[in-house]
């Protein structure tokens, strides 16, 4: 009588939650192993780490905001806001005349006004319910338009090592912002397995009524994970920052939000919430940059690397379909 | 006469665990056809063997006496068996003909939709049962009761032979229910079947020509209702004596009632809008204080009321001994006040959580040091209430929403005494909730009573508030009107009580 199941059934029973994450990350580096020129060398592992840890530190928070049954269009916006801030400070007069005090100031103070972002998201969101996805826009608008302003739309140039050091430092010979992202990732980890917070964050996606009624901080959880996605957010937008020397407000970050979104629902969080895979998220953020790195290594256009995202966007999302069922 | 289903030996596990075992049921065309048992017996999984949402192990389906093929639901809905879930798969913001005719509209010139075609088909498929209703109007603006019966309206527009109603009318009130076996009568002199799920044993005696019970995957068996008892039933649903059971009474409350102690809660004159206008009360340690009333009488705002959900407007709340209203949940928790909400799906559990994870959340602030979970003290405190409240799981990581709607309130239970609030306000906690695990719950409140905590019990049964509260306070459009203490209250007294206060109002059923 039992018939056979199904493909996509068959591999959302498996028991690895990563399963099919795993599986295209796997025929991704075989692919490309006998495909790519040079693809195994160390330089290609470094470009490839240097480039995808911006999308896994911003996808890492998504994941958090989505597992709430958020979502945060604004992240790409904050980046660029950040990312201008920066310059402004260490070039200034006082950053100029105090050069350690001046890359800590720009460092700490774009995180902060990116958590400031991040309170104003989850207020919307928390506090006056507003739709997630007509909050965040309001950031993904302006957000980059405030920074455009500060920089009057220039390209700010700078030349500083110790800021630089965020985008192409290196750690045992691999960058500096690989080894961050796996830091935030490890302590993401912890949060969300051991602590109160992690625990309401999932109940609450899960079911936001049921979590209320059982006493759960629901407004100050849901503000926190905005607020912890927009300063990771800013993070990332230093890091790219530090990678170019230079700061571009009406590049940097641009489309993140979908890559960020997209790099979380490959590693296994549903949109409709109560799950927050975060080593999923750096899965996901890998086999996105691998694909573009694919493409491009391989002299396929840059617009045809967008339709393949998609393609890749639709398989997690249908595979994600038959393992709720 | 030909069985228009029939179905012989289903065998059905799940993960090597039988969910159904030589499973039989036969229905007949044009009758109405009960199906009871305790949550967990294989009520929902011999419907979904019969609606090809589960493949069978074994055994033989029949329909009109032909092999069935069915193996999705949508062949199963279109071989005529239509079922009507309790959560209605409309579509609540468009109008009642598109929901009745949806996918299967009728076309002018091939493409457009002919809307004046399908707006009279929609009203004479409704008019068929006496619904006359705006149908161009949103079917969210209807009652719940009128979107399920649109929903039958929609099965049988489309020719079903056998409707499938599972637990129709654990959302209606008395009057909606009236019109639901209307409807029912109506199929049934149409030579429709229909398939009755029920915890409500009254009900079938009402519509019903026969009666299948399960229990533990198995049929127990079936019976001509009107030859059969209540107590009959309840005896095969639990595979118990019935002699034993009428000698017991019906639910397990009765017994020594502790000595009241000191009072806990005082509500005076609270008002927290126009459902909850006038509520007074008063809580000793070591006692039952029931809520009686009708649906939309203010009981359960008057719990919100206690547990800080709904902010009063006036009077006063005083908990031991203290002025003042919890200004939220969490903030009620604190102060020593648990909630188990009426509805365990929107209000309860977290589906896709544990059942450990589900059990200590409100117990979490309590379980942590500085934001970190103690797990070795969680899985100790959750092991102790599966084994205290004989809560059936595979493990205590098992996601509750794989559980029985009854174990499922016992972990819900559990979610609240292990906080040991002083003030455990219970709303329809044996709802929904089968026979067995009633009683077994019932019997958990009078035990946590009598160690000297206070209980708020909010129950639509008059049975429940009679035999288990000690004292009743009758509630009638927002205001608490009454106050009835035990010994000495019947159901007549408590149903007099209410009806006293609703003769005012002209109905019995006025909402």
């Amino acid at each position: 009588m039992e018939r056979a199941m199904k493909l996509p059934q068959r591999v959302a029973s498996m028991p690895f939650r990563f399963h099919g994450g795993i599986a295209a990350l796997v025929a991704l580096l075989v692919f490309n192993a006998f495909f790519t020129p040079n693809f195994l060398q160390l330089q290609t592992l470094f470009v490839n780490i240097s480039q995808v840890a911006t999308i896994a530190i911003v996808a890492m928070g998504m994941t958090l905001v989505i597992a709430t049954g958020g979502i945060d269009l604004s992240v790409g916006a904050v980046m660029a806001l950040a990312g201008a801030l920066a310059p402004l400070i260490f070039l200034s007069d006082l950053g100029s005349a105090n050069p350690m005090l001046g890359v800590t100031l720009a460092i700490v103070l774009p995180l902060f006004i990116a958590g400031l972002c991040g309170v104003f998201n989850g207020v919307m969101v928390a506090v006056l319910n507003v739709q997630p996805i007509v909050a965040t826009l309001i950031l993904f608008i302006s957000g980059r338009g405030i920074a455009q302003v500060l920089t009057n739309g220039n390209l700010q140039t700078f030349s500083n090592p110790s800021f630089s050091y965020l985008g192409t430092g290196k750690v045992l010979g691999l960058p500096f912002q690989g080894w961050l992202a796996l830091a935030i990732a490890c302590v993401l980890f912890w949060v969300i397995t051991r602590t109160t917070w992690g625990r309401y964050l999932l109940a609450i996606g899960g079911n936001e009524r049921a979590a209320y009624l059982s006493g759960g901080p629901v407004r100050r959880v849901k503000i926190g994970a905005y607020v912890i996605c927009a300063v990771l957010a800013g993070l990332a937008g230093l890091i790219v920052v530090a990678i170019n020397s230079a700061s571009d407000a009406a590049r940097n970050g641009n489309l993140m939000e979908l890559d960020a979104i997209a790099a979380a629902v490959v590693g296994g969080a549903l949109l409709q919430g109560g799950r927050a895979p975060i080593f999923g998220a750096i899965l996901g953020a890998v086999i996105i940059q691998l694909v573009k790195y694919t493409l491009l290594a391989n002299g396929v256009e840059d617009e045809v690397a967008l339709i393949a995202k998609a393609v890749i966007i639709i398989l997690a999302v249908w595979v994600q379909q038959f393992r709720r069922a | 006469m030909n069985a228009l289903v029939s179905m012989s030996g289903i065998e059905k596990s799940f993960a090597g665990v039988p969910a159904l075992s030589q499973a039989n049921l036969e229905i007949a065309p044009g009758e109405v056809h009960a199906l009871i048992g305790q949550n967990g017996a294989g009520k929902s999984t011999m419907i979904k063997v019969l609606t090809g949402v589960y493949d069978r192990d074994a055994g033989d389906v029949h329909l009109a006496g032909v092999p069935s093929r069915i193996s999705t639901p949508r062949e199963a809905q279109e071989s005529g068996i239509a079922t009507i879930y309790q959560e209605l798969n409309l579509v609540p913001l468009r109008s009642v003909t598109e929901n009745i005719i949806m996918g299967y509209e009728p076309k002018r010139l091939g493409f457009l939709v002919d809307w004046r075609e399908g707006n009279m088909r929609a009203r004479e498929v409704l008019m068929r049962f006496g619904i006359d209703i705006d149908v161009t109007e949103p079917l969210g603006n209807f009652s719940t009761a009128i979107q399920q019966l649109v929903a039958i309206a929609r099965a049988v527009s489309l020719d079903a032979k056998l409707v499938i109603m599972d637990e129709p009318t654990s959302s209606l009130d008395a009057s909606e229910v009236e019109v639901l076996f209307g409807v029912v009568r109506e199929l049934k002199k149409q030579g429709v079947s229909v398939l009755y799920v029920s915890h409500f044993l009254d009900e079938l005696f009402q519509i019903c020509d026969r009666v299948t019970t399960m229990r533990d995957g198995r049929t127990v068996s079936t019976r001509n209702v009107q030859d059969t008892t209540k107590l009959e039933m309840i005896a095969d649903m639990l595979g118990r004596n019935k002699d034993e059971i009428a000698a017991d009474g019906l639910t397990d409350f009765a017994g020594a009632k502790a000595k009241k102690g000191d009072i806990v809660l005082r509500a005076d004159s609270v008002s927290t809008g126009p459902r909850l206008t006038h509520f007074d009360l008063t809580l000793h340690r070591g006692e039952i204080v029931g809520l009686g009333g009708l649906l939309g009488s203010g009981r359960t705002e008057a719990a919100r009321a206690l547990f800080g959900v709904d902010g009063k407007r006036s009077g006063a709340i005083e908990l031991h001994g203290v002025v003042g209203q919890p200004s939220g949940p969490g903030d009620a928790i604190v102060n020593g006040v648990g909630f188990l909400t009426e509805d365990r799906k929107a209000e309860g559990i977290i589906p896709d959580m544990s059942v450990r994870e589900n059990m200590t959340l409100a117990l979490l602030p309590k379980l942590a040091s500085r934001g970190q979970i103690d797990f070795a003290r969680e899985r100790e405190i959750v092991q102790a209430f599966i084994d205290d409240l004989g809560i059936k799981a595979a493990h205590m990581d098992q996601p509750i929403r794989e559980l029985s709607g009854g174990n499922q309130q016992k972990v819900l239970l559990a979610r609240w005494l292990a906080t040991q609030p002083d003030i455990l306000i219970l709303d329809e906690p044996t709802r929904g909730v089968d026979v067995g695990a009633k009683r077994e719950i019932q019997s958990f409140i009078r035990s946590y009573v009598e160690k000297g905590f206070g209980v708020v019990l909010i129950s639509s049964e008059f049975e429940e508030l009679v035999e288990g509260a000690d004292r009743i306070v009758v509630m009638h459009e927002g205001r608490s009107v009454k106050e009835l203490t035990n010994p000495g209250v019947t159901e007549n007294i408590l149903v007099r009580a209410l009806a006293h206060h609703e003769e005012g109002t002209g109905s019995w059923n006025a909402q």
